[in-house]
């Protein structure tokens, strides 16, 4: 029987991979120094602080954010935690994802603009956007690990990319969707283009681009769980432990600490967006 | 519906052979354009879609230019070209002189910070910007400091009499409302010339009545140059010193209201000014006669009586040397002064006699008219006798011009 020659896909990947790996290594230092610098900038300051202290500034903050009752349930889930003996590790989680979220709005904003601006990057950009959301997240670790070893950082550079994706299209999207007369009104009185993006177009997709920051932040730490299997620290490792352990109480721990620190930052974030909204 | 002309001899916008061409290749729809194709064959010929086609006007200082016809006309797409919000394909628009379409960005956002005032059909506010803020839109792009902006844009706004809403958010406004901050905004900069793209269209009659008036209060204070889009013939009719008709990308016909309504370039025309209220746009000046006979305040009451016993009638309009009106001298007045011996008939004129202007429309003439014993006589701004209008030829104007149609 005739049979296809197996094209060497994997084999490609593989070798790109193994040049990038010698090739790319000051990028990948530097790299490694910024995100260690931010993960464990953010974990130590909050571990600073004694967690009954950090609790009552949570709870004020959220107060102020949201509203009351946000406010109560945040102080009550963090309490949980930090009875459950998950303090550390649900800090560290919060780090982690304060982390990705911040590298993937700083890369995924601008372009998220650039698609909204140019017809050509739309199209380079929204197809890879498809490619990176339907790829199973566990792939990305193999590289993640090539490239940078095992531990957090690796582990926050699979979440960034996981993670990513929804803001440069929320705010791709927010942009197209500014209607088209007030673009026209905004060129109109001479706007130049930074004019038209700072003072119409950004405003306006603000809502749209709200609710992308949102989803990174869901996505972050989900992703930020599944990191936990090279090394990436936090509940998921927590949660991983009691896997390979067979230990349901440990699992169940670190798996409702989770959706507490998942509950709290969508309420905090869903606060946000609404009350822009409410304002415009 | 005064025809204001420019002192300069400088029209203040000018459009020349001006096309756009929507598609991949227009150069290909412009050859076929010049070789007289359709609009309609050239889109099954080529895939292009004419959206001008071969545009020529001019806009003098201080005129109200309105450009007419149904959707898909091209008429906002030829105004568009004006501030290239829309690239024309080929062609100039000259603007004070300068062909805008050789300007590079910055020019272009120079001219259009500085002379282009723009309202929009569905108002065009930002909703994230206060009524002020939004006012001041054009002020803050040209980087002026918060202060002197927000105190022009109070100006504008108090003007077009929103003051209090300052601090409002356009949706908290009506409709009526936020077009005159859309106004606002465009006049807020002082530009010479305002575009306004079907600007009252989207409000509701009564609405849109209310602020065509207040558009030709304000324009009789400012002076602007206006280019007006709009399909409402009526409403072409009532604000445009003349008017641009369109049909499919061309325009078909330019000319005063009256000249269109009277004098239709074609059948397309004609149909398109068929059902409009003709006594709504008549005026004085087209049902007047020529007063030939008049006599002057210095002359003696016998002349009087033999020139209106010539003519058969029993009265008689008297100016003075100069034309200027004085009255009307009936006959029995004109007999009373010969009985006593008077030199003139200076005293036994009758002076309260309805006056209007040449432009007063048919429709406010009828009830003056029906209201007076007397003819009604047409009175231009310096004071001279322009004409008188008699009931019959009123009557006559409607009837002669409802069987033009």
């Amino acid at each position: 029987m005739f049979t296809l020659p197996k094209i060497p896909i994997g084999s490609w990947v593989n070798s790109i991979v193994e040049w990038a790996r010698i090739e790319l290594k000051p990028v990948f230092d530097i790299i490694t120094v910024v995100i260690e610098f931010l993960v464990s900038g953010f974990r130590d300051t909050l571990m600073l602080i004694h967690p009954i202290i950090l609790i009552i500034i949570m709870m004020a903050l959220v107060w102020w954010i949201a509203n009351r009752k946000v406010a109560i349930g945040t102080a009550l889930g963090l309490l949980l935690a930090y009875d459950l003996q998950l303090w550390e590790p649900s800090i560290t989680t919060f780090a982690l994802v304060l982390s990705s979220t911040i590298l993937a709005l700083i890369v995924g904003l601008p372009l998220g603009i650039w698609t909204a601006r140019s017809e050509l990057a739309h199209k380079l950009i929204m197809p890879l956007l498809d490619f990176m959301q339907t790829m199973p997240p566990f792939v990305y670790l193999i590289p993640a690990v090539f490239f940078f070893g095992i531990g957090n950082v690796p582990g926050l550079i699979a979440t960034v990319v996981f993670a990513m994706p929804p803001a440069i299209r929320l705010t791709g999207l927010g942009i197209r969707q500014v209607p088209e007369e007030l673009v026209e009104a905004a060129d109109a009185f001479g706007s130049t283009p930074s004019q038209k993006l700072f003072k119409v177009q950004l405003p306006m997709a603000l809502p749209t681009i709200m609710a992308g920051i949102n989803q990174v932040i869901m996505l972050s730490l989900s992703m930020v769980v599944i990191a936990a299997m090279i090394g990436a620290g936090g509940l998921g490792a927590v949660v991983l432990r009691g896997i390979q352990r067979l230990d349901i109480a440990m699992g169940f721990e670190g798996g409702l600490a989770i959706v507490i620190v998942a509950i709290i930052l969508d309420r905090i974030t869903q606060s946000l967006t609404e009350k822009r909204k409410a304002k415009a | 519906m005064g025809d204001k002309r420019s002192d300069g001899n400088l029209p203040k916008v000018k459009v020349e052979n001006l096309s756009k061409v929507f598609g991949d290749h227009p150069e290909k729809a412009i050859e076929l354009l010049n070789q007289g194709y359709s609009k309609d064959e050239i889109l099954s010929k080529t895939k292009q879609t004419i959206g001008v086609n071969n545009a020529n006007f001019e806009v003098h200082s201080q005129e109200t230019f309105v450009l007419m016809g149904l959707s898909g006309s091209g008429k906002s797409t030829l105004m568009r070209c004006i501030n290239r919000l829309i690239e024309p394909t080929i062609g100039k628009v000259l603007i004070d002189g300068e062909d805008i379409l050789q300007a590079d960005k910055e020019n272009l956002r120079e001219i259009r910070r500085k002379k282009l005032g723009m309202v929009f059909q569905r108002f065009a506010l930002f909703p994230h910007k206060t009524i002020l803020d939004n006012v001041g839109y054009g002020l803050e792009v040209q980087g002026l400091e918060l202060q002197e902006r927000r105190g022009a844009s109070q100006k504008v706004l108090d003007m077009v009499g929103l003051k209090g809403y300052e601090d409002s958010y356009p949706a908290q406004l009506s409709g009526g409302m936020q077009q005159r901050v859309g106004l606002a905004r465009a006049l807020a900069s002082d530009p010479d010339i305002l575009l306004m793209d079907e600007a009252f269209s989207a409000l509701d009659p009564l609405i849109r009545k209310e602020m065509q008036d207040e558009l030709l209060s304000l324009q009789a204070k400012m002076n602007k140059t206006i280019i007006f889009v709009t399909h409402d013939l009526d409403e072409a009719l009532k604000i445009g010193d003349r008017i641009a008709l369109m049909k499919d990308g061309a325009i078909v016909q330019i000319g005063s209201g009256e000249e269109i309504l009277t004098h239709p370039a074609n059948e397309y025309v004609r149909k398109f000014v068929e059902d409009v209220d003709i006594s709504r746009v008549l005026t004085a000046e087209g049902v007047m006669k020529s007063p030939s006979t008049t006599v002057t305040t210095k002359d003696g009451p016998r002349l009087a009586l033999r020139r209106m016993k010539e003519l058969g009638i029993s009265s008689i309009f008297v100016v003075s040397r100069d034309r200027k009106f004085e009255g009307l001298l009936t006959a029995e007045d004109a007999l009373e002064a010969a009985e006593a011996q008077k030199d003139t008939i200076k005293d036994y004129i009758t002076k309260d006699i309805p006056r209007v202007s040449p432009g007063t429309p048919l429709t406010e003439l009828i009830p003056i008219i029906a209201d007076s014993k007397y003819p009604v006589v047409v009175i231009s701004e310096d004071g001279t006798l322009q004409g008188i209008i008699i009931r019959g030829a009123v009557l006559a104007g409607m009837v002669r011009k409802g069987e033009d149609d």
